[in-house]
């Protein structure tokens, strides 16, 4: 059975139990470790992709009203590269690292042995519907585990057609796709787990981390934040705003964890990039961006109403320099910067997560460390300068998940960067290698022989094998003789 | 009282965090001179911390040293003099696709970190990880375990005098002190311990997204195959079971599993060794650790209290209420379903299962949680092959036990039951960092078709760059220009 869904059957616990129950075997059979059946399945999982590339950005736009170069280069095209590359050095991160060990050892030889955790799951988020569900299943299909993948209810139409899919093209015996909200969620979230993968908010990932607890169940936890940005003068203004509004726009319509979320600037900077903006805003979008085919809509009713209110706040409204403009039937908000808005008012407390970008100014570029580092650690932060020591001091003072000097969000895509949170903005890392290792146990194993066995280390203890034994355990070579010979 | 208290962790852990942010412990020179303090502590005080572990646990002054104070110093010495490496920024390389960009990996500390050490090695399981946090550069908490009372008073009172007092702080203190530690926000919580002691850690971690490691125990298998040097196999695991702390160790042997041809020969053999290390009387031996408390030494008492378990005591099995001390005790072929094989002992108390044939041990061992650690005596390289591809532990070690502690390049850490996360070497320098992710892109060169408005020339542009297909990138983008592909 390849989704409960399709049988219209309710998942309860007894179905997550059974779920659960049926993977174990199938993993315990061995099936999932074998370097053929991962090729096989990261083979098919590029089938899929490729051969539905058209469903898949139907279900996108019917979801969300990706435009379809958007869910190409975000979503196709990104998925496509990971089962690529996992393809391409899945023998070279399966392969056992050999590891050095000192005298205290000798003789032995040692490795360390990459095993797959079991039944891990994988619980999805709406806003990249398709490669937020498919990129961490690649991990843990590279991994050898079983894997059960809930995707977001909130993009209906992916999480069917990932149903659909995945029941056609992959091992139904060891992946499986759970389609529902709260209630399944919490019925899976009672099972035993060997890992647990979730992307979303720090609300619901406070639930999953207290549920993995009762099981001692390792997590991954990919949240967001308030990523900002922070803008020098002297720089290329046009590259800069251009990247900026690709960022945030771009990615589908500020609904993005990495999205920047609000600027820094200069008092005096300020309204030259808020020129710049507008500038590069009308060359993407349109004098009419609230009819532009290239911005994705807001999500749902409930987002919608929830970025109406952050514009709504009196201390906010009056600094809207841009935009504002909204149409509640098409669930669209025309991009919209607003300058100078209070620290304290709900936008610039609350991650934004849409088509508003708040800019703040300082004094002195400076005071833009303390005013980031003072709220939770986001899950990157941007700043654009050719002033080397502030590049410097950005790296060295800002705690991020990560961070990009001159650019936003294309980070994302470079997969021997490790991509994750810290703090607030989350736990662990993936893409790449780093996906393989999220969901791999790393056993150590030492080979010892029994040619050299040190007597001191038995009782009855006298002193001439202590003196020996110190030796051995810190003193080196010549500690080691000296104290054969008697001497300490 | 709890107000107190909860008042006096509440200052204690602000305090840390503003200290924290003065950024001192991030220079390499504050890290270097806690690592050097630390190993004055060691040497200056080497005899007042033998006498707070006998006072503990009665634990022998060599055993003290190589347990204990070796493997501090040891540490400390390491991380002395690998942290600047460590600390260094990894070059990442970035796919030339991203051209003209630089990727990096900068370690950085985690902030305010909580460390819980158990009470079996009380100064090791506490400065070991504090030496990974301060290596890592962060400030501490330690809470060390209120059941070895003299070591946790012994380090309340020494660690002030060596370590940075404003960096590392001691609490002291059983539940009801935990409960207000409990209530704070930690950047990372370090947890040595058992596995329901630590679930009530990690949903207590929850609360705030705080990772953790978590290193706990598990039932530690050693399989007895006919090895190349029975006597010497034996000698390893009388004094692996024994000598370390009696058995109260977290990747002591817990039970053997041999063939039941050479059930009798294997047991024999022990009784010759256990005579040899400890005496005819074993009571008597001083280099035997007596149990922590009353409240194990009851818990162990009822273990042999089961008819059917007593009736399986092939050796031993005298208590001493007075002095806490239990006989090294071997049972041959105790009831399967009897607490004493279905609980960790943690004790001096050896039970021997015989199989058919040693291969079943696989089986048997995969059908219990997986241990922390298992070893495997035998010199058929088939074997070991199977044991280290079929079962899954923290670590396994070949023909001895317990060595792999002490080897720096292997991560130390479980898997399933006996936890997650690992230390020791650069391990611990890692788990008390954050790896953040650094992208340094330039203004000056741009690749336009990133934009919006999309076309098809920008589709298949992205299409060729995401294939890394330089020519037909370039070919597109000529072919383009002379005008001879025609896009909208």
């Amino acid at each position: 059975m390849a989704s409960s869904k399709l049988n219209k059957k309710v998942f309860d616990l007894k179905e997550a139990s059974t779920t659960v129950k049926d993977l174990r075997i199938t993993f315990d059979s061995g099936k999932t470790r074998s370097y053929e059946w991962k090729v096989s399945q990261l083979k098919a999982l590029l089938e899929l992709t490729e051969k539905h590339e058209k469903e898949i950005v139907e279900a996108l736009y019917s979801d969300l009203s990706k435009s379809e170069a958007e869910s190409f280069i975000q979503e196709v095209g990104m998925l496509k590269n990971s089962c690529k590359t996992a393809l391409k050095e899945l023998k070279h991160w399966m392969a056992p690292e050999k590891v050095k060990t000192s005298i205290t050892t000798f003789p032995s030889s040692a490795e360390i042995v990459s095993e797959p955790f079991g039944v891990v799951l994988v619980i999805s988020a709406w806003n990249y519907p398709f490669l937020l569900s498919l990129d961490p299943v690649i991990g843990a299909i590279a991994a050898g585990n079983a894997v059960v993948l809930k995707p977001s209810e909130i993009a209906p139409a992916t999480s069917s057609l990932l149903a659909k899919l995945l029941g056609e093209y992959m091992d139904n015996s060891s992946i499986r796709v759970v389609e529902g909200a709260v209630d399944e969620t919490s019925a899976l979230l009672q099972q035993k787990w060997d890992k647990i993968f979730y992307t979303g908010n720090g609300r619901v990932a406070r639930i999953v981390m207290a549920a993995a607890a009762k099981h001692l169940t390792p997590v991954v936890l990919e949240l967001g934040g308030k990523s900002p940005v922070v803008v020098d003068s002297n720089i290329n203004l046009q590259v800069a705003a251009r990247r900026i509004i690709a960022g945030k726009w771009g990615c589908n319509n500020g609904q993005a964890c990495i999205s920047p979320d609000y600027i820094i600037t200069t008092k005096d900077y300020a309204p030259k990039l808020v020129d710049a903006l507008k500038t590069e805003l009308e060359q993407f979008y349109g004098k009419n961006p609230l009819e532009s085919k290239d911005l994705s809509r807001i999500v749902n009713s409930n987002h919608f109403d929830r970025l109406i209110r952050l514009l709504d706040d009196d201390k906010v409204s009056g600094k809207i320099v841009h935009g504002g403009e909204k149409d509640k039937s098409k669930l669209r908000i025309s991009p919209t910067v607003l300058l100078d808005v209070p620290r304290d008012s709900l936008i610039m407390s609350e991650e934004i997560f849409g088509p508003l970008l708040p800019i703040i100014t300082v004094d002195k570029l400076d005071e833009s460390f303390d005013v980031i580092n003072s709220a939770p650690k986001p899950l990157a932060a941007y700043i654009f300068t050719n002033n080397n020591k502030l590049k410097e001091q950005f790296v060295k003072t800002v705690s991020a998940g990560g961070l990009v000097i001159n650019d936003t969000t294309i980070h994302l895509a470079v997969h021997t960067l490790p991509f994750g949170g810290v703090g607030e903005s989350g736990v662990g890392a993936y893409h790449g290698k780093f996906s393989f290792d999220a969901f791999s146990h790393k056993k150590a194993v030492l080979y010892r022989s029994f040619f050299g066995d040190a007597s001191i280390r038995y009782p009855p203890y006298t002193s001439t094998k202590t003196r020996l034994m110190k030796a051995l355990m810190g003193g080196g070579f010549l500690a080691i003789i000296r104290a054969l010979f008697g001497k300490s | 009282m709890n107000n107190n208290i909860g008042v006096e962790v509440e200052e204690t852990v602000r305090d840390l965090r503003q200290y924290f942010k003065t950024g001192k412990t991030r220079s390499v020179t504050w890290r270097k001179n806690q690592l050097k303090a630390l190993l004055n502590l060691i040497h200056e005080n080497e005899d007042a911390i033998s006498k707070a572990l006998y006072q503990d646990l009665g634990k022998h002054p060599v055993e003290a040293y190589r347990d204990e104070i070796g493997g501090v110093e040891k540490s400390a010495q390491n991380s002395l003099d690998c942290v600047e490496k460590w600390m260094a920024p990894k070059k990442s390389n970035i796919p030339l696709v991203f051209f003209p960009a630089k990727g990096e990996l900068l370690p950085e500390p985690l902030g305010v970190v909580l460390i819980f050490s158990s009470w079996n090695f009380p100064i090791m399981m506490a400065l070991d990880p504090i030496i990974g946090a301060i290596s890592a550069g962060n400030v501490v908490v330690i809470k060390p375990s209120e059941q070895a009372p003299a070591c946790s008073s012994f380090l309340a009172n020494i660690l002030p005098h060596y370590l940075d007092p404003n960096a590392i702080k001691v609490v002291e203190g059983g539940g009801d002190v935990c409960e207000q530690v409990f209530l704070q926000k930690w950047d990372k919580i370090f947890f040595t311990g058992s596995p329901r002691v630590a679930s009530i850690v990690m949903s207590s971690a929850a609360r705030n997204l705080t990772p953790v490691t978590l290193e706990l125990g598990g039932k530690c298998p050693a399989i007895f195959d006919y090895p190349s040097d029975f006597k010497m196999a034996v000698k390893r695991i009388v004094g692996a079971k024994w000598g370390v702390c009696s058995g109260q160790a977290c990747i002591a042997i817990d039970y053997l599993l041999v063939e039941e041809k050479y059930s009798s020969e294997l047991i024999e053999l022990l009784k010759k060794f256990m005579r040899k290390f400890y005496g005819d009387n074993m009571m008597e031996s001083k280099a035997l650790s007596r149990i922590i408390n009353k409240h194990h030494f009851e818990r162990l008492r009822n273990l042999l209290k089961d008819p059917l378990v007593a009736a399986s005591i092939v050796h031993g099995g005298s208590v001493d209420e007075t002095n806490l001390f239990i006989e090294p005790t071997i049972l041959l072929d105790p009831p399967l379903d009897a607490e004493i094989m279905t609980e960790e002992i943690f004790g001096p108390l050896l039970p021997v299962i015989t199989v058919n044939k040693i291969q079943e041990s696989i089986e048997f061992i995969n059908s219990r949680p997986k241990p922390l650690a298992i070893y495997a005596f035998t010199k058929d390289a088939t074997f070991k092959k199977k044991i280290v591809s079929e079962t899954s532990s923290g670590s396994v070690t070949f023909n001895d036990t317990l060595v792999q502690f002490l080897c720096d390049t292997l991560p130390f850490g479980g898997v399933g039951q006996s936890g997650f996360g690992r230390y020791h070497g650069k391990y611990s320098f890692d788990t008390f960092s954050h790896e953040k992710a650094v992208l340094h892109r330039h203004l000056c060169l741009e690749i336009e078709p990133r934009y919006p408005p999309w076309s098809k020339f920008k589709l298949e542009f992205l299409r060729l760059a995401y294939r890394l297909n330089y020519f037909g990138l370039v070919l597109h983008m000529v072919l383009h220009m002379l005008g001879l592909k025609r896009h909208n």
